[in-house]
């Protein structure tokens, strides 16, 4: 279910890198929280986002929740399929339903971040 | 047992536009008994407006058979018990109506001069008196429209005399059980909010706040009692933290119905609040309202209220649009004045005495449905709580069932439901408020029906999954409507 090679934040978003493009989407335990996604805001490519803080939002049936940049950089592109089919986010969460790619600032930022192990034991913490 | 209610034949009704025929009119008006004027002649052809194109005509009794038919549609606190948590729905007493219909104060006009609008103002008057007195703060202002407006108006204070001292500051803390609009209000008044996380008695936790407050901190905002209808023990203390490091405690007072009478936040230390007379003082809620968050503060930030003022002079009412320091207006003319009246009203129809009983019944009724339904679902957090309390779906979602189902299964019962899933602190919160409006009668016949639902959690999971049944319309489909919304009557 959640990819080896992903890291990922407590705020459950996930992100993979690619050199120096880091890819970041929302985990399938964010979207089986949201429950049906029917809206996703996403910053556009030149904006800068910041670690721990709020780049965009995902409205649900129950309630809007931010989506928080687990790194900091620069948006170089966003993932313009959500808009018109938000329902990705909760059929493919960490496939097609990524929400942006950024330029990092700090490539090692993302090894602070918890390796799927980490983020299964602090899954189990919450039930 | 389904007791309350029994399904009965609603009818179905057409939208006015699809009613209408050419012709039909619903006023009958007499023959016109002076010479008839050319409007286009008389005023100018640009100034005479052509008939409204696709304006619905319909008869008299078609327009109350319309909106009588609609209204036996909807659920409201005059059909029974209106149990969401938070909202405080009150019973609106009819005395407030007429009151509220005097001709002096209802056909008051803000463009009127002073001389002629003293009655009026001494009406604002008494209500500020009023809400200073059960507030036990230094001085009021009527104009905020509604609580989440108040609670701007409160922040813009703050900013305001931090500023004058020279210094904003950046942040502000809310503690997790706040309410939801607390976070908007920081941050549309510019400040950054930092969330400080609950004790596992759902209270601020001191060591935590001690730690979190430095002097970028320009304020604590605080719900007391909280989201989880506890009340503060150690409001005193939080008070004396924020103050020792220069920031202030905004009090979100929409709980105010757990207090009024018994405590006054004026007393233990809170610089500015407000109140929400739609929940607390039985003005209408919802609908439109209109609401009333009238904001009271302690002297050192009466300089910076909006303008006007209101002040005796010579034996007389005036407006004081002198104040240098103040934020300005947040609304024209003097708040929604017809509410005011209507909160004042209540106050005086109670006194003081009624209305600390009042909030001890509202206390009673709450703290009863607890014990009684504590047996059947689970309480999270055991403190003792004032004016609401807040279950978990714990135990029903472990047979699939969650606090929505429940919720819409009540609706079969006769019952609106409570507030679903909030506070967030609570997974799978049923957060129930009776208010002080409901007779014993009415809520054994609320609890028998959580007990029978419980009940039916357990024999049939799905009949609650698909509720409710006795409904015009059952689960609608609220993912699409989102999605694809269809906003036009017609393309």
């Amino acid at each position: 279910m959640y990819p080896d090679n992903y890291r990922y934040s407590k705020e459950h978003e996930w992100i993979v890198v690619d050199g120096e493009i880091a890819t970041i989407g929302i985990t399938d335990y964010a979207q089986q929280e949201l429950g049906d996604i029917v809206y996703v805001d996403l910053p556009r490519p030149g904006d800068s986002v910041a670690a721990g803080k709020s780049m965009g939002s995902v409205e649900s049936v129950k309630a809007v929740s931010d989506v928080y940049s687990p790194v900091t950089g620069e948006v170089v592109e966003s993932n313009a399929a959500l808009t018109d089919s938000p329902e990705k986010v909760n059929q493919d969460p960490h496939g097609e339903a990524w929400m942006v790619k950024v330029k990092l600032f700090a490539p090692d930022e993302v090894n602070s971040l918890m390796t799927v192990a980490d983020y299964k034991e602090y899954l189990a913490g919450k039930e | 047992m389904i007791r309350k209610v029994r399904s009965h034949v609603s009818q179905n009704e057409s939208l006015l536009f699809e009613l209408s025929a050419p012709g039909k009119v619903a006023y009958q008006l007499p023959e016109l008994d002076v010479p008839p004027v050319d409007a286009a002649a008389a005023l100018g052809a640009a100034n005479v407006r052509d008939e409204v194109a696709g304006f619905p005509e319909v008869s008299e009794v078609e327009a109350i058979r319309h909106f009588t038919r609609l209204s036996t549609h909807n659920y409201a606190i005059d059909y029974g018990m209106y149990p969401l948590g938070s909202c405080t729905m009150k019973y609106n007493p009819r005395i407030n109506e007429a009151v509220a219909r005097t001709e002096g104060l209802a056909w008051a006009h803000p463009y009127q001069p002073e001389a002629l609008s003293q009655g009026a103002m001494d009406v604002l008057a008494k209500v500020e008196d009023a809400l200073v007195e059960i507030t036990g703060m230094d001085a009021v202002t009527l104009q905020p429209a509604a609580g989440a407006h108040g609670e701007l108006t409160g922040l813009l204070l703050i900013r305001a005399a931090l500023e004058a001292q020279g210094n904003p500051r950046q942040t502000v803390l809310i503690p997790d059980s706040a309410h939801g609009t607390n976070p908007a209000t920081v941050t549309t008044a510019g400040y950054v909010v930092r969330n400080i996380a609950s004790n596992d008695r759902g209270m601020v936790d001191l060591a935590a706040l001690e730690r979190d407050v430095d002097e970028n901190v320009a304020a604590l905002m605080v719900t007391n009692p909280n989201t989880l209808g506890v009340f503060e023990g150690n409001i005193t203390r939080i008070c004396e933290i924020l103050h020792a490091r220069g920031a202030m405690v905004y009090m979100d007072g929409a709980n105010m119905n757990a207090l009024t009478g018994i405590t006054r936040p004026g007393d233990f230390g809170v610089d500015v609040m407000h109140l929400n007379l739609h929940k607390t003082f039985s003005t209408p809620h919802g609908g439109g309202g209109p609401g009333a968050g009238p904001v009271a503060v302690k002297k050192r930030l009466e300089p910076f209220l909006p303008l006007p003022r209101l002040r005796r002079a010579a034996e007389a009412w005036t407006w004081d649009y002198d104040r240098p320091q103040s934020i300005g207006r947040v609304r024209a003319f003097y708040g929604n004045f017809g509410v005011l009246v209507r909160a004042l009203a209540y106050i005086m129809a109670h006194g003081g005495e009624g209305l600390r009983r009042a909030t001890l019944d509202a206390i009673l009724n709450a703290n009863y449905i607890r014990k009684k339904l504590e047996p059947y679902y689970d309480l999270p957090h055991k403190a003792p709580v004032m004016h609401e309390c807040v279950f978990s779906d714990d135990r029903q979602s472990a047979r699939g069932v969650r606090t929505g189902d429940i919720a819409k299964r009540l609706i079969d019962y006769g019952f609106h439901p409570y507030t679903v899933s909030f506070p967030l602190i609570v997974h799978g919160a049923l957060m129930i408020e009776p208010t002080e409006t409901e007779s014993k009668q009415e809520i054994d016949l609320f609890v028998d029906a959580l007990i029978s639902i419980a009940k039916e959690v357990e024999e049939d999971p799905e009949l609650v999954k698909a509720a409710p049944h006795n409904t015009r319309v059952s689960r609608i489909d609220e993912v699409t409507a989102a999605r694809k919304p269809i906003l036009r009557w017609r393309p």
